[in-house]
This record gives structure tokens, C-alpha cells and sequence, in this order.
């Protein structure tokens, strides 16, 4: 039997303080490429000094001048800012309770990542700097001073975070690390220290509408060669639009589920749906993406691409938005866009042109989610389903960080897999509001470290492995583009057996569309022909 | 370290008013002025912080969802959980607040070989956190007694309930053997739990030798070191000291200093700490906002208009050609091809 710290040995005897970060090939993401950061910081409104080129294995970080004086000073505009930082500062007691709720201190045994370490790292230099006491009693009271150390250190393990939330239900003080986090990848931001696969998808989804740079044309191929293939399996031709002035709703989805498996049969799933219902509705080349690389940047970059689904659903005058499946998506749809880029008076509340309900949860941002949508069809039996069309699936769901902490979408979905697949629960400290991430979000499914993002999928692919062993399953289901890419890599490698999907796969697999010419699709819309 | 120089403070602390009180003329200043000092620097420390919380903004709804939000009509929501109106929040607030319902959630993770994570539900830290501030509380509220003529109802009914067992005489207090039994709890996995060993600072501990100063000079003064320990004299102190007419008629005993110099020292400290976690769970952006972002619109006081998405019409531009050419609708039809 192991303590949750023995992941990887013992707990050092040295104290924290005394620890320096040492960056290896393998446990730090590249750093994002000077032509990037250039672009970002030419866009109005982003901020993205001190391009140049750099590695974090150097021990010159080629950071300006008054890099200190730029991060204090950051430090103490975010202080007036956002008053969680303030209390998340000053009101830790050091419990505890977080310390085993992390993936990644669960996966690397590695102190600094329990969520209380990570936080006292910012916390260390607001006592010295911002705090009587810290002043007074300096490292007695654990305040210490800003150095290029404690920037180094400030970025390795605001990298091995994913702003998952899990420790935030455990604080009794509803601390959430992801405020520090995403403070802290501010702050590192403001001296030019950021990662290339976060800053690249950023600039992507700037310039091209979503991050993974695919321009309009491409975009377009894309989604009708998807049809193409829906059509070939289930006879139903799909008749999708772009850039439509003048359709009822926009669609808004992660660009990952038209551009990479298997994130492409749940897009599959998402035309065939659309189809069979007669939605009036149009994609858009333009806001092509619904993730948000902003969200896993600073706050300021998170609005200026969100800003594009308000400014697009305007434009084509469309009544509400749609949006797919995923789950940083999520996050910033329900918690940030309003208020950032709202009120979309130009819109109408949400009413399903089906079945006529009123989404009066999303009565402000006039933007549903595809769950929420198709739940409500299925209730009002405005859906036919074969389950036997799903009958080489036994699925679990995974829930996504986001919409589950951040939004508080858990029994959607759920209702949906009952109407379409064969499913079971994952372990309960492993699900809903407890869910573990899949370890590789925020910016953070990059193949360089894939040896930390295995460590800190592990909660996740154990309790997949649970019911892979006990129950049979061999899919495992979720709601978000993220982790239809990462948990995939996470499958192969601990669970070869499971595969990953999307709930609208699913819901495509079984729907029973009038007019299809279907015959046995052994593996449903994944079938090849 | 931090454990021994927590003790060494507080021993400081002890010696201090344990000698200082000896001197002639000294029993004002620890019994008077610094009462006086350390009521106005935890009263002025405790609302400049919370203020000063409030002053800053709470630019976005990041309410932490910990159930089923709002949603069609046969979804079933978590009231508690994921609040959507006000009246839900303070529910959930008062449950955080009085039965520290997070920390019931707490479950300890175990890693065997296999690698096999195990999960299992662990309310120890819950349930002596309880113990502890609960104790306290009815500690404090007891000791109104001694401010209060004549003594209300209600602390009388409290004194009553905590001597309920009528061991002894003076009746033990249910409540002075609860606190040190949670006390040791808090303070004891400060040293066993390899992890919690490892956060714990000297501000962590020195609270708890601190508080755990304040029982037990009470105890000593309560059953023990009775001598120059008179209720009425200490009962006339602290009534002159609610009155502003403080009055030290005759000699009251070196531990009775000692009980409240500590104390002073736990108030005059307490703006300064972690301890104003009393004053933080009510103001947890995660915890006290509603989780209806989406149907009403939460305003940020400092939102930046300026910031706008790269247009359209720079998007148009970059690739009209390729747009026209793949039959996507554009706004501005190309430039007629020139001959």
C-alpha cells in the first residue's frame, strides 16, 4: 500500500522553499515560437511582450530588464482586480483536504502539485510583498522574495495544472486553484513566458476563426467531406450551410470534431441530427471554433476570441447559437461570454424550433448547449432511436471538468446515453462533481510531455479501468473536443481496449432517420465503406 | 523549526505576563490598556481586511458547481449543490458555514501496486474541525457571563449544558476537554501526515499552541491555581472594562494575566492570519454566487470595450478569394478580373 505522495518516492526532507525547478527534455512544454508571439502582440487589444527565442532549460531566460517590478506590479493589479484572488491569498489554513484531489499530485507524487503548494507559490511572494506579517516576520510567516527562481518555478507547475477545479468542491473555503493558475499564466504572460501550444492556437484562432488554423475553404472540405461519409452510410444526404445570412441558429463546435478523429464521428453525429430534425441552422467559417485558448491565456485574450460568436451570430442575423460538445468551451459560454462580450439583445431566447421549449436557462447568453438540445427532443419524442444500433458499445461517461464544476451539466447527457447505449457509472469518487480530468487540459496535450500527461490521466484511466474489468466497457463517452483527443492517447496507453467517443456519436449511431437506406454498421458511423 | 518556535512564542508570551504582572503597577496595562488595544486591533484589523476584500471586484460568475444546474423541466436540480436563486445560496451558505460541508466531502486517496487508485470517504478532519470550532464557540459565548449583568438566560442555559456531566466542583465543562481533544487532533496531523507535515507552516501552528495556551491557562485557573482567583473581582474587571470604568480593586493572580494576555495576543493576531478564514467563507466567489450565468448577465465593472474580436471584414479580406472560390457566401464580391 502506497500514500498518495509515493507515486513517485518519498516526500523530500528538504522544506519547498528550498527546492529549485530543474527543466528537462519531457517535463516542460515548448515554449511558444517568437513569430507568435510577435502576431499576438500586434492584435489590438492583446499584450504579449518580449518575444524571442528561449528555453526553459537555459539558465538565461532573456526576460526584460524590470522583469521583477513588472510582475509585482501585475501582481498587485490583479489584487484589485478579482476579489478571489485576494481571498484565495489570504484564507488558506493549509488543511489539506486538497492535497490528494489532484490528478497531477495523485500521478507525480510531486509535493509542488499538491493544490495548497501550487497556490502557496504565488502566495510565498503576495506575504512578502502585500501582507504586514510577511513583511514583518519574512520566511517565518512563509513569505519569500520574487526571483527568477520563483518565476521558474512559478511556471513549471502552472503548467501542470489544468484548472480542472476537483480541489476547489473539496477547499471548505471553495478555493479554486484555477483562479491562481490562471493568475499566475498572467502574470508569466507580462515578461513574454508562454507555451507554444497554447500562444500558436491562440494566434490560429484569431487570424483563421478557429485553432487549428484550417482556413475557410479547408474548413468547408472538412465538414462536407463528413457528410459525404454520413450520406454513404446512412443514405441521408445532408444539406449544411456556411456563413448562411439569415438562418435560425448558428452551430458553434470545437474545429477538432472536423478535423480529427474521433472527434469526426461525433461532428458526423452532429449532421445527422441536425438532418433529421429539418434544423434551420448554418456553420460558420468565421467563429469555426468554440474551444477558447483565451480561457488557458489571460482573461483579455479569452474575450477577444470569444468575441467572435456574439459578433458572427450578429452578423448573420441568426436568432440563437448552438453549441457543441466541449468542455472549456463551456466554461467560458456560461461563465465568462455575457460578461465579457454580452448582452446579446440582438439575439432571441432560445426556443427549440422542435418542440417548442423555452431555454430559460440560457435566457441572457442565447446560447444552448447540444446536450441540453437534445435531451429535450428525446423527452418530447421527437427522436427514434435503435439502441441495437449501438450494440458493439458498452459505454462509461466520462465528465468533463468544465461543464461538470463550471456549468453543472451532469444529468443531460446522462438522459441521452439511456435513450441510445448500453452505459455504466464509473466508480462515484470519479464521476459528476468529482470527476478527474483527463490530465492533459488547459493547453497541455502537447506530445512533449507526454509522460507527465499519462501520470495525470492516471485517476482518470483507473476508474475506466474499473469498469472495463468488472463491467465490460470498451467505450468511454464525453462531452468535450479535448477529451476526445487526450483521452484517447490516455486509452492507448493504459486501457488499449477502450476507445473514446462523443455523446452525439452515439446519438448518430442509433437514430433512426426517416428515408435512410442504412444497412449493418457494425461499428456505426465509424464503420468504413 | 516551526513547531519549536511556536512554543518558544507562546512560552515568550506566558513569561511575559506571567512576570510583567508581578510588577507593581503593571496589573492596569494587562488588565486595562491592552484588552482596550488588542479589542481595537482586531475589531479595526477585521474590518479594514474585509473591506479591503470588498473593494476589489468580483469581475466574473465562477461559481463552482458541485451538482445538476438548472435546466429543462425534467432534469432535477441540486438546490444545494448548484444554487440558481439567492435563498438557494444562503442554503448552501449556511451549510458551509455551520457544518463545514465541503470538508464532509473529504476522501482520502490510497495508491496500491497496479497501479490501483483507491477512494474511500474520511470525515476525521470534518468531524474534529467541528469539534474545535464549535467548542470554542461555546467557550466564548460562556464567557459572557463574566461581561454581561445580569447574566442572561441563554448563558446560563449554555454554562448549564456544558457542565451537564457535574463531574466535580467547579462542574467540568464538556467543552474545556472537547477543545483539547480537537486541538491535539489539528496539531497532532500537522506531524503524522507526511503531506500535511509538509505545507504546514509556523502560521499554521503557532494559532493552534496559542489557542491551546488560552485552555489551558483557563482550566488551571478554573480547577487548579485558584489562589487570588476571585469570579467577583474578575467578574467587576470585565464588566468595568464593557463600561469603560475598568477597576482592579485587589490582587488578582499571575494566571489570570497569563489567560489574558494570550488571548489579547490571539485577537491582536488574528487580522494579521490565516484566522480571518472567519471572515473570507463569506465572501468565496466560488461558494456565494448563484450559477445562473447564463440567464442573467453579470456585470464587470472594469470589462474593457476596446477589446474586439479580429473583425470579419479583416477575415473576409485575408481570404476572400478562397471563400468565393469554395461557394462560401462573402460580403464584398472580388474585384472584377482584369483583362
Amino acid at each position: 500500500m502506497q500514500g498518495p505522495s509515493l507515486a513517485t518516492g518519498a516526500i523530500p526532507t528538504r522544506d519547498w522553499m528550498d527546492i529549485p525547478v530543474v527543466f528537462k527534455e519531457g517535463n516542460y512544454a515548448y515554449v511558444a515560437k517568437k513569430d507568435k508571439v510577435e502576431y499576438l502582440n500586434s492584435q489590438s487589444g492583446l499584450n504579449f511582450p518580449n518575444a524571442r527565442e528561449w528555453s526553459p532549460e537555459d539558465d538565461d531566460w532573456k526576460l526584460p530588464e524590470n522583469w521583477k517590478e513588472i510582475i509585482l506590479s501585475g501582481l498587485k493589479e490583479r489584487l484589485e482586480k478579482f476579489r478571489s484572488l485576494k481571498i484565495f491569498m489570504d484564507c488558506c489554513v493549509r488543511c489539506g483536504a486538497c492535497a490528494d484531489k489532484c490528478h497531477f499530485f495523485l500521478g507525480t507524487g510531486d509535493p509542488k502539485n499538491m493544490p495548497v503548494l501550487r497556490a502557496e507559490l504565488l502566495r510565498s511572494v503576495y506575504r512578502n510583498d502585500f501582507t504586514l506579517g510577511g513583511k514583518i516576520l519574512g520566511k517565518m510567516a512563509g513569505a519569500r522574495e520574487m526571483t527568477v527562481g520563483v518565476l521558474k518555478e512559478w511556471f513549471m507547475y502552472s503548467y501542470q495544472c489544468t484548472e480542472c477545479r476537483r480541489c476547489s468542491v473539496f477547499c471548505p473555503y471553495g478555493i479554486d486553484t484555477a483562479e491562481v493558475t490562471m493568475m499566475i499564466r498572467e502574470l508569466l504572460h507580462l515578461v513574454g513566458i508562454g507555451i507554444n501550444w497554447i500562444l500558436e492556437p491562440v494566434s490560429n484562432s484569431n487570424r483563421t476563426g478557429n485553432h487549428m488554423g484550417l482556413q475557410p475553404h479547408t474548413f468547408k472540405d472538412n465538414v462536407d467531406f463528413l457528410a459525404d461519409d454520413v450520406e454513404n452510410l446512412t443514405g441521408i444526404k445532408i444539406n449544411h450551410t456556411f456563413n448562411r445570412k439569415g438562418a435560425e441558429i448558428l452551430f458553434i463546435t470545437p474545429s477538432a470534431d472536423v478535423f480529427a478523429e474521433p472527434g469526426l464521428y461525433t461532428a458526423m453525429g452532429y449532421l445527422l441530427l441536425f438532418e433529421a430534425i429539418g434544423l434551420d441552422y448554418t456553420w460558420s467559417t468565421y467563429a469555426s471554433e468554440g474551444g477558447n485558448f483565451g480561457l488557458f491565456t489571460s482573461n483579455e485574450t479569452m474575450k477577444k476570441l470569444n468575441a467572435k460568436m456574439y459578433a458572427e451570430a450578429k452578423r448573420l442575423g441568426v436568432k440563437y447559437i448552438i453549441g457543441g460538445e466541449c468542455g472549456h468551451m463551456w466554461r467560458v459560454v456560461h461563465q465568462y461570454m455575457d460578461t465579457m462580450n454580452g448582452p446579446a439583445d440582438f439575439l432571441e431566447m432560445p426556443v427549440s424550433p422542435i418542440t417548442g421549449t423555452a431555454f430559460k436557462n440560457a435566457a441572457s447568453t442565447k446560447m444552448v448547449h447540444i446536450s441540453e438540445f437534445t435531451a429535450d427532443l428525446i423527452k418530447h419524442g421527437k427522436l427514434k432511436f435503435d439502441k441495437s444500433r449501438n450494440s458493439h458499445v458498452k459505454a462509461t461517461f466520462h465528465d468533463s471538468c468544465n461543464p461538470a464544476r463550471a456549468m453543472g451539466l451532469l444529468d443531460e447527457p446522462r438522459y441521452i446515453l439511456d435513450h441510445v447505449v448500453d452505459w455504466v457509472e464509473m466508480p462515484e469518487n470519479t464521476i459528476r462533481e468529482q470527476t478527474f480530468c483527463c490530465g492533459s487540459g488547459t493547453g497541455l496535450n502537447t506530445d512533449e510531455i507526454m509522460e507527465l500527461r499519462m501520470r495525470a490521466g492516471l485517476p482518470r484511466a483507473n476508474a475506466v479501468k474499473y469498469v472495463h474489468e468488472k463491467k465490460g466497457v470498451n467505450m468511454l463517452s464525453c462531452v468535450c473536443a479535448i477529451d476526445r483527443a487526450t483521452l484517447t492517447s490516455l486509452m492507448n496507453y493504459w486501457n488499449p481496449e477502450v476507445g473514446v467517443c462523443g455523446v452525439s456519436e452515439l446519438v448518430g449511431n442509433a437514430l433512426v432517420v426517416e428515408g435512410e437506406t442504412r444497412g449493418e454498421l457494425d461499428e456505426g458511423l465509424r464503420t468504413m465503406v | 523549526m516551526k513547531y519549536v518556535f511556536s512554543f518558544l512564542a507562546v512560552i515568550g508570551l506566558i513569561a511575559i505576563a506571567g512576570l510583567g504582572s508581578l510588577i507593581p503597577g503593571m496589573q492596569s496595562v494587562f488588565g486595562v490598556a491592552l484588552p482596550y488595544l488588542a479589542i481595537l486591533v482586531f475589531a479595526g484589523g477585521f474590518i479594514y481586511k474585509v473591506i479591503d476584500w470588498a473593494k476589489s471586484p468580483v469581475p466574473f460568475p465562477i461559481q463552482t458547481s458541485c451538482g445538476q444546474a438548472v435546466s429543462l423541466d425534467f432534469i432535477k436540480q441540486n438546490r444545494l449543490e448548484c444554487p440558481h436563486t439567492t435563498p438557494e445560496v444562503v442554503a448552501r451558505m449556511i451549510l458551509e458555514i455551520f457544518t463545514f460541508r465541503s470538508l464532509f466531502r473529504n476522501t482520502k486517496t490510497q495508491i496500491y501496486n497496479g497501479p490501483k487508485i483507491t477512494y474511500e470517504s474520511s470525515k476525521w478532519l470534518w468531524g474534529f474541525a467541528l469539534l474545535f470550532h464549535y467548542s470554542f464557540l461555546v467557550i466564548v459565548l460562556r464567557h459572557m457571563r463574566l461581561f454581561l449583568d445580569p447574566v442572561p438566560a441563554w448563558v446560563n442555559w449554555l454554562d448549564f449544558g456544558d457542565g451537564i456531566f457535574q463531574i466535580g466542583a467547579p462542574n467540568v465543562y464538556v467543552t474545556d476537554a472537547t477543545i483539547l481533544i480537537a486541538l491535539g487532533y489539528l496539531f497532532g496531523r500537522r506531524i503524522w501526515s507526511r503531506h500535511v507535515r509538509y505545507i504546514t507552516l509556523m502560521n499554521d501552528v503557532f494559532p493552534l499552541v496559542l489557542i491551546f495556551g488560552i485552555a489551558c491557562t483557563g482550566i488551571l485557573m478554573r480547577y487548579f491555581l485558584r489562589t487570588d482567583i476571585d469570579i467577583i473581582t474578575i467578574k467587576r474587571l470585565a464588566i468595568g472594562l464593557v463600561t469603560f470604568s475598568p477597576v482592579i480593586a485587589t490582587k488578582i493572580g499571575a494566571i489570570f494575566f497569563i489567560h489574558l494576555f494570550l488571548v489579547c495576543s490571539l485577537l491582536i493576531y488574528f487580522p494579521f492570519s490565516k484566522l480571518m478564514h472567519l471572515g473570507g467563507v463569506f465572501l468565496s466567489p466560488t461558494r456565494n454566487m448563484k450559477n445562473n450565468s447564463r440567464a442573467v448577465r453579470h456585470i464587470n465593472p472594469w470589462n474593457d470595450p476596446e477589446i474586439k474580436p479580429h473583425s470579419y471584414a479583416g477575415y473576409e479580406d485575408e481570404f476572400r478569394e478562397f471563400m468565393v472560390e469554395a461557394g462560401i457566401p462573402v460580403e464584398k464580391e472580388l474585384p472584377a478580373e482584369k483583362g
